[in-house]
């Protein structure tokens, strides 16, 4: 195990359901460092967000079976009590949420709900949890604070609802921040504002960031180390250069190639063809082989029936298949150019 | 020029007034969703309609197939003025003007069969194709990748992707001439939204219809579109083909929108510079005065913030509302990739009204003069 700050080893979440166990997180292992930020990537219902939420221990034990490990510095998270976690969630670490709507108390005033966060882990009066909260949303960018602070969460736009929230989250200074899709709810253009901010507080506050998203944009843009999540398994991992100049795993390369661009335009897109597979009912080799174009390089059947191990490659990039280094290469290198086309082909 | 269209609009608006008062609704003011919006689709083209939220652009997509009945302004639809149509007699219209939704889960009804909601157009229509209306819905099942076994399961058993599918197989299966497609793929995993936008090429490729796509998604616009609007406030502030858009945009907010979008390449990415719009969108109840995107504009000068900017043909077919559009490289926030699919539409020439220009000149204007500026004059549809 790595000494980095954040740690998470082989965490499981499954969901006993009437049809089935639904495992939703499946052996995922990775680290973050302060000042670093992880992205994990995936599609809707690969686990990302549960990950997330299980590491909060907002993941509901009576609905859910949680096992593995996560550290936050010397915390352990998944065998702490409620007491505990309630401790350092806000103070340790926070998390700020997808719809910046749904996220804020409309009855009270943000002052308020800022405040309340202060007080709950800091012995100060009302005052001077108010001064605190005027100078944090001061940091995050609203404009007339002193005002601000005494309205309600529906008197401000969703990007200042977003701004708020991360002012929330960071104002008891935690080493770890929890952005799970911040800004799929926002326009470009704000979501432009709101990745910036959250750089710069970053590097104020020396904060471990693990993102969530589905956007590989937004992981260009600020990630230093990227997870691909499939089915609940952690299927890639790498630094950003390892997942976009040297992905291995199938899908990762699906991934890529089946994003339309703002800097290039193809024929066609590159779709991955098939759906996700149900998480009752996964499939007994590797989770992704029923879309897998490169199944078939694998000899005899191993894909359809031997769940592949996270293999690590070079120190900073591992990966879950049963391809050959050889084949991985190849297969990724003859997929990126067909979708994308060779660069500076005007035609 | 104006045959060559399908489905046009011309100056249309629509303000939703806002009322005070249970009884008397007074008026008390108006949201304007869309002023002064001209737009034209030809058969076999798409025309994308961007721009954030709250700009106008779904309104704008619903007005125009009358969805919505327009405050001002005409639409025409195959030469024919169907703005004062009545919703009967819009009826035998319909099978010509479809829409898609955003939503593939709000959208389908979810208590009748996949069958059922595919057929509802025939039964509205009262059409009997040959062969029966059963099997004219499997076929079209089977065209948009759905298993026609499923004709009798309902929409709950099915995936985000295979819904839109279902929602796509009702907007095609009267074979219409115009689909207007509100963010079509926006709901969708990118690896199930590249599926669809491949399946929409092809229907057009196969049938020949003309797309109005709306969507906020300037990528995926880009891989779909012939011709891009660019909605900004109720207006459209720029408006050309696709590849004049992302090589030389010229409005000052189709540059933040685009290089506000993250690119999927780290490498690509640390060399781009960001221009960060401040503040936010404007209330479209108090519009501001000018030109509608001077108050978050880097440009903006005082001229800005009092006279309207008239939408001209900047150079041919590429027409935007700036008094001072960006002819200089802005450096690296300008991206320029290679552009394999794009098929040239044909652009009409377009000539300058030789006493516009002699007006030009003798006002003085201090703005550029390029050999291909075309300048002022009001905008109407022949100018496209």
């Amino acid at each position: 195990m790595t000494d980095a700050y954040v740690r998470v080893d082989d965490l499981r979440v499954a969901f006993p359901t009437e049809d089935g166990t639904v495992r939703a997180v499946d052996g995922v292992t990775f680290s973050v460092d302060r000042g670093q930020t992880l992205a994990i990537v995936g599609e809707s219902g690969s686990g990302k967000s549960v990950t997330s939420q299980a590491l909060m221990g907002l993941v509901n034990a009576r609905n859910a079976q949680v096992s593995g490990h996560a550290w936050v510095g010397d915390n352990e998270l998944i065998s702490a009590s409620d007491d505990q976690l309630r401790k350092l969630r806000g103070s340790v670490m926070s998390m700020i949420f997808q719809d910046p709507f749904a996220s804020l108390h409309p009855f009270y005033r943000i002052g308020d709900q800022l405040g309340e966060a202060v007080r709950v882990h800091n012995k100060l009066s009302k005052d001077e949890a108010r001064k605190r909260v005027i100078d944090m949303l001061e940091r995050v960018g609203i404009p007339n604070p002193e005002r601000r602070v005494d309205d309600y969460p529906h008197q401000l736009s969703g990007g200042m609802r977003q701004r708020v929230m991360i002012a929330m989250a960071l104002i008891n200074g935690p080493a770890l921040l929890i952005a799970d899709e911040p800004t799929t709810a926002l326009d470009v253009t704000v979501q432009a504002q709101i990745m910036e901010l959250l750089a710069e507080l970053q590097k104020q506050y020396n904060t471990a960031i693990i993102l969530i998203t589905h956007d590989l944009g937004v992981v260009a843009d600020v990630a230093d180390e990227v997870a691909v999540m499939y089915a609940g398994r952690l299927v890639e991992r790498g630094s950003l250069e390892d997942i976009f100049y040297s992905p291995q795993m199938p899908y990762t390369v699906g991934l890529l190639s089946s994003v339309p661009r703002l800097d290039a335009v193809t024929e066609r897109l590159t779709p991955i063809a098939g759906q996700p597979p149900s998480l009752i009912n996964l499939p007994p080799g590797c989770v992704f082989e029923p879309r897998c174009n490169a199944a078939h390089l694998v000899g005899g059947d191993r894909c359809q029936t031997e769940r592949p191990e996270l293999l690590t490659i070079t120190p900073t990039h591992s990966v879950r298949c049963h391809l050959e280094m050889a084949q991985r290469e190849q297969f990724a290198t003859e997929s990126l150019a067909a979708a994308l086309g060779v660069p500076g082909d005007e035609s | 020029m104006t045959e060559e269209y399908i489905l046009q609009a011309e100056n249309l608006v629509k303000h939703f007034p806002i009322t005070k008062g249970a009884i008397r609704k007074k008026v008390v003011g108006a949201v304007s969703a869309v002023n002064d919006v001209n737009l034209a689709v030809r058969p076999n083209e798409t025309l994308g309609l961007v721009g954030e939220s709250g700009c106008g652009k779904s309104t704008a997509g619903r007005t125009i197939l009358k969805l919505i009945q327009p405050t001002a302004g005409k639409i025409i639809y195959n030469g024919r003025d169907i703005t004062g149509l009545s919703r009967h007699d819009m009826v035998p219209l319909r099978r010509e003007l479809q829409m898609i939704f955003q939503d593939p889960y709000s959208s389908l009804n979810p208590r009748h069969t996949v069958g059922a909601i595919i057929s509802a157009p025939y039964e509205v229509q009262g059409i009997n194709p040959p062969g029966g209306v059963k099997n004219a819905v499997r076929e079209t099942m089977e065209r948009v990748g759905l298993n026609p076994e499923h004709y009798n399961r309902y929409p709950n058993e099915f995936s985000g992707g295979q819904r839109q599918r279902i929602g796509i197989a009702r907007a095609v299966t009267l074979r219409p001439k115009v689909i207007v497609c509100d963010e079509p793929v926006s709901a969708l995993d990118v690896s199930i939204q590249a599926q669809v936008i491949n399946l929409l090429q092809d229907l057009q490729d196969e049938f020949g219809i003309a797309y109005v796509f709306v969507a906020h998604d300037l990528s995926v616009v880009r891989q779909i579109s012939h011709r891009v609007a660019v909605m900004y406030l109720g207006s459209i502030v720029e408006i050309t083909d696709r590849k004049s858009l992302y090589a030389s945009p010229l409005h000052p907010y189709t540059h933040a929108l685009m290089s506000a979008v993250p690119v999927p390449d780290p490498r690509v990415e640390a060399t781009r510079e960001r221009i960060v719009l401040r503040g936010d969108l404007p209330s479209p109840i108090n519009l501001p005065s000018g030109c509608v995107f001077h108050t978050r504009c880097f440009r903006a000068e005082e001229r800005c913030r009092v006279e309207v900017p008239k939408l001209v043909e900047f150079s041919p077919g590429h027409q935007v509302a700036c008094h001072f559009p960006i002819t200089e490289h802005l450096g690296s926030d300008l991206i320029v990739g290679p552009d394999a699919g794009f098929t040239e539409q044909p652009t009409p020439e377009v000539q300058p009204p030789s006493e516009v220009i002699a007006d030009m000149e003798s006002a003085g204007s201090s703005r550029p003069m390029g050999a291909d500026y075309v300048a002022d004059g009001d905008f109407t549809d022949k100018d496209y």
